[in-house]
């Protein structure tokens, strides 16, 4: 039988919980500081005498396969049978919890969650199997040295017994601070194929997992918000009358972002926002269009912006009387679209708040909650949910969403759960989406050389404003305006690049892989164009700069290899190559495109090599290729918001319009292998796709894409 | 107003005033089925798609008067060679990523490959673009959907 994902109301009844009958239930919560150690199996691992060994994840599982990958770390070095593993969420605790890529903060995001625990999960499971071999030595007076623990079993000579055995035993040892971790030759599941299926695939097959959709508490209301049709407009009048006579709604409230309707089912709630008369006030609300605010943008980066990374003299180089190259790039906002729209359940009795649901970064919804509450942030308990998708969404930087729930909760308050709905319409036309940016490019070719290169970036900031900033924002410039821009793989002698923060529009954020949707595009296309000017092959053309660039060009040398490069693909049909490195993966792919009805590109197939460390989950990693590759040509190929007079006009997938199966491409994925550190694939797989179909095109039609999406319209 | 629905082979009893309620908010708030998703309510996304009469329908869209005395099945209680072939299959893929549209297309495999034992990558592409998956599974949906087919002696 596959294993299940273990229910959060599994923590309190435990029997004979062992290796530290710790483990963090919610009224404790309540009572301030964890003690911390060094390592601390207590609270990441729970082993039942009935040798079913829990690993509690600290990482948000919206799809990209962290509770498997944990828990994969953990039963390698304890030494468990992967049929006797369980996992589940870990509550909001920035002590014990946090990702040790961001600080004192509890979070997923950034493709961290393998490269922050591979090293701390690891050692879980040591401790956890040195303490369990301590105990059988004691019952056993036997060495310790000379006991095996393997799939899940204890052996010295003829005895043997299952870890759940010891399991009370070792649990009054103390743990040990250095446990040896096993050489990566040793390994059984990290890396080996077909050794670790996933641990929430069943119930994702047979409607059992529980989604925050799903979570229906006594007497809970459902809520929807009626939103303004333009960012940024509150309501000035409200007439309920009609929404109150609806049979189902229970009360009508309105709170900083809209009216909130709260009714006793969904239906009601829909009905009753439906029957609203709101008068809005738009004094301070957006009334532009999207095409004015890039406009604003183009304009500001036709102008020198604030210098993120320069070398040699760009100015001089590009006056030099080599050819100079000129492009300007668009990029329209985008909607992340999760399938699962936000949601969120709530209750506040006056003194703490108890929430469920998929929390993204859980240490800073704790301070968000507690501070439009009024309290504490530890009178905040977070019950982290399985999330239907992210892609960032679930990343709330204030005024979003969760300050909705909380408001919505509190105006309803006490004692009374709220499950807080977000539409498809709320959530393509609500906002926060991946920012509108434009690019600006000057190049100069001398002979058979890239001798300068500007990239000047204008955007609205993700991080300015929110809690974020300071990891996100110096010296005026964003980071993920130009992650991925101002650091080249390639030798360029002449190099800049310079932003512009461009404040105004709807509230921007990051999306899956953030900088590198845009980044990558641009350098990648442009660079390609260069390289066809000059008449280089676009693979041997870029490994021809690559000199201090070895990752990247290994993963480049492997999807060459991969597809057969420069092999010459069917009639009507073209290749294009690109590669990116993000989040410390490094991810090529070589796409093959035609065009079909209408003008319509046609990816038929993808072939990818990616460098992102150990691999600890190969298929995990090939799927995150698959799906990124999905959403990135989806999006690249079809998808925009624009605004009208200051509401989104795309607001359901009738408009804006989402990759479908007939419309995905074959791929092959080719892991190199290495033995570095691992680091992320949620995001990686998404930046190549758009500028290798866009350079296939490019040879297909002669021209090169400067505006996105390529397609743009409904199917 | 009392209403039966005859949901996975049982008569229940719902009380839903308006009519027009689709099926997929009384399956979900009244009975508490919970394997049929909502994604979009405007039927362009298929998570909430349930068998009604054995025929692929969105729930988000059929209001519950038109569902009853009709036979509904959802996730919770497709059964039968196809739908086990279907899980099977999709286990042995790992297809899920986030899974939330997963019930919607696991019950639209299932209605095509009881239509069409062996159905070709086209056939797939018309009886699955109604299903959306933002995580983009697709490449292991199609695949699992072969493997599913070849099991059935398709």
């Amino acid at each position: 039988m596959q294993p299940v994902l273990t229910r959060r109301d599994a923590l309190t009844g435990a029997a004979g919980l062992v290796i530290g009958a710790y483990v963090a239930p919610r009224a404790a919560l309540a009572k301030g500081p964890m003690p911390d150690a060094p390592v601390l199996p207590n609270a990441f691992l729970r082993i039942a005498p009935d040798n079913i060994v829990t690993v509690i994840v600290k990482h948000l599982e919206f799809g990209q396969g962290p509770i498997t990958g944990l828990t994969t770390l953990v039963a390698e070095e304890l030494g468990a049978d992967w049929s006797q593993m369980r996992a589940e969420h870990a509550p909001a605790n920035a002590k014990l919890y946090n990702n040790l890529s961001f600080g004192p903060m509890q979070g997923t995001g950034g493709s961290s969650a393998i490269a922050n625990s591979y090293m701390q999960m690891r050692r879980v499971g040591a401790a956890a199997r040195e303490m369990l071999i301590a105990a059988a030595a004691a019952e056993w007076r036997a060495p310790a040295s000379e006991i095996t623990l393997e799939k899940g079993v204890l052996r010295h000579g003829d005895k043997n017994a299952p870890i759940g055995a010891f399991a009370e035993q070792a649990a009054t040892l103390p743990v040990p601070a250095n446990p040896k971790l096993k050489d990566a030759k040793d390994f059984k599941l990290i890396g080996r194929e077909n050794a670790v299926p996933k641990l929430d695939t069943a119930d994702k097959t047979n409607g059992k997992a529980l989604f925050t959709l799903d979570v229906y508490e006594p007497d809970m209301l459902t809520v929807v918000v009626a939103h303004p049709p333009r960012f940024g407009a509150t309501p000035q009048r409200v007439d309920d009358k009609a929404a109150r006579a609806i049979p189902g709604v229970v009360d009508v409230k309105p709170i900083s972002t809209g009216v909130a309707v709260y009714a006793t089912g969904m239906w009601a709630a829909l009905k009753g926002r439906d029957a609203l008369k709101v008068i809005w006030d738009e004094s301070r609300a957006e009334h532009r269009s999207s095409a004015e605010l890039i406009d604003a943008l183009a304009a500001k980066a036709a102008t020198p912006g604030v210098v993120a990374a320069s070398h040699g003299n760009v100015d001089a180089a590009l006056k030099s009387g080599g050819k100079v190259v000129e492009a300007e790039y668009r990029f329209p906002y985008l909607a992340h679209a999760p399938m699962e729209p936000r949601d969120g359940v709530m209750k506040f009795d006056g003194a703490k708040v108890q929430a469920r649901y998929g929390s993204q970064i859980q240490t800073l919804d704790q301070m968000q909650i507690a501070k439009i509450f009024g309290i504490a942030s530890e009178n905040v308990a977070i019950e982290t949910l399985l999330a239907g998708g992210s892609f960032g969404r679930r990343g709330d930087l204030g005024g979003d969403q969760l300050g909705e729930l909380c408001e919505a909760t509190k105006a309803i308050s006490p004692n009374r759960w709220v499950k807080l709905i977000w539409t498809r319409e709320d959530d393509i036309g609500g906002g926060f989406y991946r920012p509108i940016v434009v690019h600006k490019m000057r190049a100069a070719i001398d002979g058979d050389q890239i001798v300068a290169w500007s990239d000047t970036v204008a955007s609205p900031s993700i991080g300015k404003g929110t809690a974020m900033e300071p990891m996100m924002l110096a010296n005026g410039v964003d980071n993920t305006m130009v992650e991925g821009a101002k650091e080249l793989p390639y030798d360029i002698p002449n190099f800049r690049c310079d932003a512009h923060i461009v404040d105004g529009g709807p509230r921007v954020l990051f999306w899956r892989s953030v900088g590198s949707t845009h980044t990558a595009f641009v350098v990648e296309t442009f660079l390609d164009e260069l390289l066809a000017l000059m008449g280089k092959d676009p693979v041997e053309g870029r490994l021809a700069m690559m000199s201090r660039a070895p990752r990247e060009a290994g993963a480049l040398r492997a999807v060459a290899e991969l597809a057969g490069w420069p092999r010459t693909p069917a009639q009507g049909r073209a290749r294009g190559v690109a590669l990116a490195k993000s989040f410390n993966s490094y991810v090529a792919q070589i796409a093959e495109v035609s065009l079909g009805r209408n003008g319509e590109p046609r990816v038929h197939k993808v072939w990818c090599a990616v460098d992102c460390g150990v691999a600890v989950n190969p298929d995990i990693i090939r799927a995150q290729m698959e799906g990124g590759i999905g959403y990135g040509l989806g999006h690249i190929l079809y998808a925009q918001v624009r605004l009208e007079k200051g509401g989104a006009v795309e607001r359901n997938f009738d408009a804006y319009r989402s990759l479908r199966i007939n419309e995905m491409p074959d791929i092959e994925v080719r892991i190199v292998p290495s033995a570095e550190p691992p680091t992320g694939v949620g995001e990686p797989g998404v930046p190549p796709i758009g500028p290798a179909v866009a350079n296939a095109l490019a040879k297909l039609t002669g021209k090169r894409t400067y505006r996105l999406p390529i397609h743009p319209g409904v199917a | 107003m009392l209403r039966n629905l005859r949901v996975n082979g049982e008569t229940r009893k719902v009380d839903v005033e308006d009519g027009d309620a689709p099926l997929l908010w009384v399956l979900r708030d009244e009975l508490h089925l919970t394997g049929t998703k909502y994604g979009c309510g405007i039927a362009q996304c298929g998570a909430c798609t349930v068998h009604i009469d054995g025929v692929p329908t969105r729930a988000c869209s059929i209001p519950v008067s038109a569902a009853v005395d009709r036979d509904i099945v959802t996730i919770e209680g497709v059964a039968g060679p196809e739908a086990d072939a279907v899980r099977n299959a999709w286990t042995a893929h790992d297809t899920p990523q986030c899974g939330y549209c997963q019930s919607g297309q696991i019950m639209s495999a299932i209605a095509l490959l009881r239509d069409n034992k062996s159905p070709s990558d086209e056939d797939i592409d018309l009886a699955m673009n109604g299903n959306i998956c933002r995580c983009a599974t697709y490449h292991r949906i199609r695949a699992a959907i072969h493997d599913a087919a070849k099991s059935l002696g398709g």
